[in-house]
């Protein structure tokens, strides 16, 4: 079956969750959103949080309840991305330059300060895979992407971008090629990554979508990731926005 | 108590620190062009734990010394305009922070306590640049280091919410953050949706998520309190109006013009 680049990056994120609990999903990341329901309908995750969704969110505690819930190990997976990720795994969500006197400024840290040390299973999603945003080293930590010494549960699993896959090697502190999207040369990821990466003797190339997976996406899984991502789903699936749609 | 635009924001003191939600959580949009068209400066704003559009006018308009948030953000409209250009031009000073740390400290407030501990942080950029937040050993175990970040108690915490009623009582729904700043903040200053002639505490089913009245200050019946922005549940953002906000303030011509326009000139 024919897919969109949206479609594999999903199928791909999803087969990242399989076995995980619980879920959660930040605000304005359709593509992870969408892995995680998809995982879920295929019966690998036992619950999804997407925050600003109507129907995925079992949240009555305010802004403080996603956080609270990190901090007791209630949620095994969760996405952030970075406008610079360097190779030891540190995101930068501040910005480029001096800090405080900046060259560009990003909009802020949101959880990633905290929820990068406390959910186990932290998968980066960057689809802009360039030197400009995987660095060598990021212009400011954001959050570590290793720490000793302290109380850290979690940390970076896995890097997928529009080029491939990166597993993230704790022991070591860096990144490791896992598999490359169809289509895509090693020496294409070479020439767009700022920082070293090891890599297998033979370089997987990431599975196509299943039909099944497709199928799922294309129906009920769209359906339900139009809710808190209404324009995504159009804009993919030709899913139109459900008129009662609010946040 | 029930009261009308102008007053409430006379009760805005210049310099003063401004605990705000995020732009889900009701933002009071109308109340803020009113603070612009008063003239207030030196504010300090605080987002709880972030701001956007709210944030953005404040400071495009001149309003705020210092933004102290996890981020601020036009969400999917894109980056705050006049917030960047702000960093960029050093116009603001910046108390970057992520949102645990922020909810938490203004839970520490409510709680009347002088710290809170937050898990995290450590080996962060954003603790190198806060001098205010601390790492201590955890006092309860050995070779557990955590940083406590000291309370929050706003000035004012200014919000809109779906519902008060005529003896001042507020009804937030499942937006708890909004409890927990009218808890911790010294003056609490609220635009409401409607406003119910029954005793909202009295109903056992709007009761557990009413702010009494006793913490509040100010409330003023603005019917879309939050335009453009919409209220959870209740009303939807006005995304053309939202594109068109994101666009005219990227440039320094295009949100002076917005800020001659109505409503933001008057309304």
């Amino acid at each position: 079956m024919e897919y969109s680049r949206e479609e594999l990056l999903i199928c791909t994120i999803a087969h990242m969750l399989d076995g995980v609990d619980h879920v959660a999903v930040g605000v304005a990341s359709p593509i992870p959103g969408a892995a995680a329901m998809l995982q879920h309908a295929l019966g690998g995750v036992g619950r999804v949080t997407v925050l600003n969704s109507r129907h995925a969110q079992a949240i009555t505690d305010g802004a403080t309840e996603l956080f609270d819930m990190a901090a007791q190990g209630r949620i095994g997976a969760f996405f952030l991305s970075g406008g610079q990720i360097d190779g030891q795994g540190n995101i930068n969500l501040i910005g480029i330059g001096d800090y405080p006197d900046l060259d560009v400024r990003w909009s802020g840290s949101f959880g990633s300060a905290m929820l990068y040390y406390l959910v186990p299973r932290v998968i980066l999603f960057r689809e802009e895979h360039t030197r400009r945003t995987l660095v060598e080293a990021v212009d400011f930590i954001t959050a570590p992407g290793t720490s000793d010494g302290i109380h850290r549960p979690g940390g970076p699993y896995g890097l997928v971008t529009n080029l491939c896959v990166f597993d993230f090697d704790k022991a070591v502190g860096g990144f490791r090629l896992a598999s490359l999207h169809p289509g895509v040369t090693l020496e294409e990821v070479h020439d767009n990554t700022g920082f070293v990466f090891a890599q297998p003797e033979v370089v997987r190339t990431t599975p196509h979508p299943r039909p099944c997976d497709l199928e799922q996406l294309r129906g009920a899984v769209g359906l339900r990731v139009a809710d808190p991502y209404p324009s995504f789903a159009g804009r993919v699936w030709g899913i139109s926005q459900p008129k009662e749609f609010c946040f | 108590m029930i009261t009308e635009l102008v007053d409430l924001v006379a009760q805005i003191p210049h310099g003063a620190s401004v605990a705000v939600p995020a732009n889900r959580s009701g933002p009071a949009i109308a109340a803020t062009r009113a603070m612009i068209r008063a003239g207030l400066r030196d504010l300090h704003v605080i987002g709880v734990p972030t701001s956007g559009l709210q944030a953005d006018l404040l400071i495009g308009a001149g309003c705020v010394a210092v933004v102290e948030s996890a981020g601020v953000t036009l969400d999917e409209f894109g980056q705050a305009p006049r917030f960047v250009a702000a960093v960029k031009a050093g116009d603001i000073a910046l108390k970057d922070s992520t949102c645990p740390a922020l909810i938490s400290a203004v839970q520490a407030g409510e709680k009347g306590i002088p710290f809170i501990p937050i898990r995290g942080l450590i080996g962060s950029d954003l603790l190198r640049h806060r001098p205010d937040y601390r790492v201590v050993d955890n006092p309860m175990e050995a070779g557990d280091p955590i940083v406590v970040v000291p309370a929050i108690r706003p000035d004012v915490a200014l919000f809109h919410a779906p519902l008060g009623d005529r003896n001042g009582n507020v009804w937030i729904g499942k937006s708890r953050e909004l409890m927990t700043m009218a808890h911790a903040a010294r003056k609490t200053l609220v635009t409401v949706e409607a406003l119910s002639e029954d005793d909202l505490l009295a109903d056992p089913k709007h009761g557990p998520a009413t702010i009494p009245a006793h913490y509040i200050d100010a409330v003023v019946h603005v019917e879309n309190g939050c335009w453009p922005i919409g209220l959870s549940g209740h009303r939807l953002t006005d995304a053309s109006a939202m594109t068109r906000y994101a666009h005219m303030a990227k440039t320094d011509a295009g949100f002076e013009e917005y800020l001659s326009l109505a409503p933001m000139a008057a309304e």
